[in-house]
């Protein structure tokens, strides 16, 4: 008899044990389907920006690896045969590297020096002015060429400093007597690009130095006049340290990208007499990578590029972190 | 700025006012004078135009140089190219960001932290020009008008922007119409998408300026001159100086070869201007919301 209910009994823990593991099962069974009802339609919508970034963005990353072998269309990116760092070291050991390292940094450096200040000039000057309406109407009108494409503007400075009646050309003639082709001397060239830098993008530059500016409160100001500050020293020891620290973020971050010339300026400005100073890392890539089809050899040199511009952007990114918490990138 | 600071004006304070406000006149006329100059430039004759080197007004108007453009098979082709991947392909990219934004802002989603990792870090690396053009090319998608569109179907700064506004939305609100027994569909439609109609206005305008200004895809993918978008033609005319690039079919007309530049010109931007206004409203605001924090 005895024997009979300690078996029951076990039976009973065994049954209940059991239970209770089917029963959590069936909870986190439950569990799941209920998320999978819920959020089924939410992974429904992922499916094209997922494919998109696998498709244009990750096969790319994927293509990379021509870098490192000499690819051959017939062949396939698989089949082709690895090399290593054949294209690298035939890149650094010809002379066009050292050139588009010295023209990329000619330009960039050119650009922080005169085309970074502006915008910070422009701004100051701008909020100086009291009446409102005069402001925005300023503002309307500089903001404009931040839209147009390089197309555009390469477009207009063809017409404007054409050597055949382009009117600035005929203006400096006049002025200075001497007929400079701007186009096509290479002695031009830098300074050419940064001027239409200066010309399309300074308006659109002071829009972050004006949200700084719109930050101070009036009561600042009013405290410098109390304590006798003329209309400049209100400038310099108000207005500017207002906006000391986004001067400085910015320029880390204009540091960070000192490789990235833009690839759609210069390829527009780039003709046969002044290629010897304009060939950046992009239009060299286009050049021998689409135009003569070395594929490996291109991607080798854009390899270079990115992995170069992503050790700068990590660094600026982190050397602006150390300055300021809230102004990093990522 | 306050009455107290007008008061408090010294007098090189002053001189300093009147200065600052002509310079930046300046600064505002420098900046349009050229579109000044194109557009009577565009009106005049070519006997003028290679007469007088400046003008902001022509002595006789003409419109020679737009009627010769337009008579243009290869001019007119490029504009209903243009106009037409712009449209679809705004459609196309806000379709794409809008899709994948949305399900990113949901803290509940699982594997959202993958998501987020993914774009960020395409962000930062991307295999470059020539494997995305081998990509291009392996999807039989060159001289098509797709390699236009897909290839730049999301800006991961777009993405990340409208993901961040769809987070900060309302959790209450949502609660509350499931509560009224709304389901995720009927939420997205009837709650989420008419509160985001000014975000997508905005994205739209980016997207569409940008594909209109988009330089570098086509002259990745359009091999075919016939397919040419009004950027590629613009820079045949104004750049190269084809006088030949829009075809003349008739040998005793000497088309107006300096007109023509200065009129598709104003034609490349003029819809830039049109939509410049709203862009204006808009743009300060998309800055300043463009943190890409997570």
């Amino acid at each position: 008899m005895k024997a009979v209910a300690v078996a029951k009994k076990n039976e009973v823990v065994k049954r209940s044990f059991l239970e209770k593991l089917t029963m959590q099962w069936n909870k986190t069974k439950k569990a799941a389907k209920q998320m999978w009802v819920r959020d089924k339609w939410l992974y429904f919508l992922l499916i094209p920006g997922v494919l998109y970034f696998l498709v244009f963005r990750y096969a790319p990353m994927y293509g990379v690896v021509i870098a490192f072998k000499n690819y051959v269309p017939f062949l396939g990116i698989a089949e082709s045969q690895w090399v290593g760092f054949e294209h690298f070291r035939q890149f650094f050991d010809s002379p066009d590297f050292l050139r588009l390292l010295g023209n990329t940094l000619w330009i960039s450096f050119l650009g922080i020096a005169i085309a970074f200040p502006a915008p910070i000039f422009l701004a100051v000057l701008l909020n100086e002015l009291r009446i409102a309406t005069y402001k925005k109407l300023v503002q309307t009108c500089i903001y404009i060429p931040h839209f147009l494409s390089w197309t555009i503007v390469v477009g207009l400075t063809h017409l404007l400093f054409s050597i055949n009646g382009g009117a600035i050309v005929d203006l400096v003639e006049t002025i200075f007597g001497v007929r400079i082709n701007f186009l096509a001397d290479p002695e031009w060239f830098r300074p050419m690009i940064i001027l239409q830098g200066i010309w399309k993008g300074t308006g659109w530059g002071t829009i972050i130095f004006l949200a700084a500016l719109a930050n101070v409160s009036p009561e600042q100001y009013e405290a410098a006049i109390v304590d006798g500050a003329g209309r400049f020293r209100r400038m310099w020891h108000v207005t500017l340290p207002a906006i000391r620290g986004t001067v400085v973020i910015m320029l880390i971050l204009t540091m960070g990208s000192v490789l990235n010339t833009g690839f759609d300026q210069i390829f527009l400005m780039m003709n046969s007499l002044n290629r010897s100073v304009a060939d950046v890392f992009d239009t060299y890539v286009y050049q021998v990578g689409i135009t003569r089809g070395s594929y490996s050899y291109s991607t080798a040199v854009g390899l270079f590029k990115s992995v170069v511009g992503i050790i700068l952007i990590l660094t600026t990114d982190f050397i602006a972190k150390k300055i300021d918490k809230e102004s990093g990138l990522f | 700025m306050s009455d107290l600071h007008k008061l408090h004006n010294t007098k090189p304070g002053r001189v300093f006012d009147v200065f600052n406000m002509f310079f930046l006149a300046f600064v505002a006329i420098i900046t349009l004078l050229p579109f000044l100059y194109v557009l009577a430039g565009s009106f005049a004759t070519e006997s003028e135009l290679a007469r007088r080197a400046f003008f902001i007004f022509p002595e006789t108007f003409t419109f020679e140089a737009y009627r010769y453009v337009f008579t243009s098979e290869a001019f007119v082709r490029s504009i209903f190219v243009t106009v037409g991947v712009t449209a679809v392909g705004t459609l196309v990219q806000l379709f794409f960001t809008f899709t994948m934004a949305y399900p990113m802002a949901k803290r509940q989603l699982r594997g959202r932290k993958l998501l987020i990792n993914m774009v960020v870090f395409a962000m930062l690396f991307s295999g470059g020009m020539i494997p995305t053009f081998l990509v291009v090319q392996n999807l039989g998608l060159i001289d098509s008008y797709w390699a236009l569109i897909l290839p730049g179907a999301i800006n991961p700064f777009n993405l990340i922007i409208i993901k961040n506004f769809f987070q900060n939305f309302s959790v209450e609100l949502e609660e509350s119409a499931k509560i009224d027994g709304a389901s995720e569909v009927g939420i997205f439609l009837r709650i989420v998408l008419p509160l985001s109609k000014p975000i997508l206005a905005t994205f739209a305008l980016f997207y569409a300026v940008g594909i209109w200004n988009d330089f570098m895809s086509p002259l990745l993918y359009l091999n075919d001159s016939s397919k040419w978008t009004l950027q590629l033609l613009l820079r045949q005319v104004t750049i190269a100086s084809d006088p030949n690039a829009l075809g003349n079919l008739d040998p005793d007309y000497v088309p107006p070869a300096e007109g023509m530049k200065l009129a598709i010109i104003v034609i490349a931007t003029l819809p830039i201007m049109l939509v410049y206004p709203f862009l204006q409203k808009h743009f300060a605001k998309g800055l300043l919301i463009g943190s890409v924090k997570g």
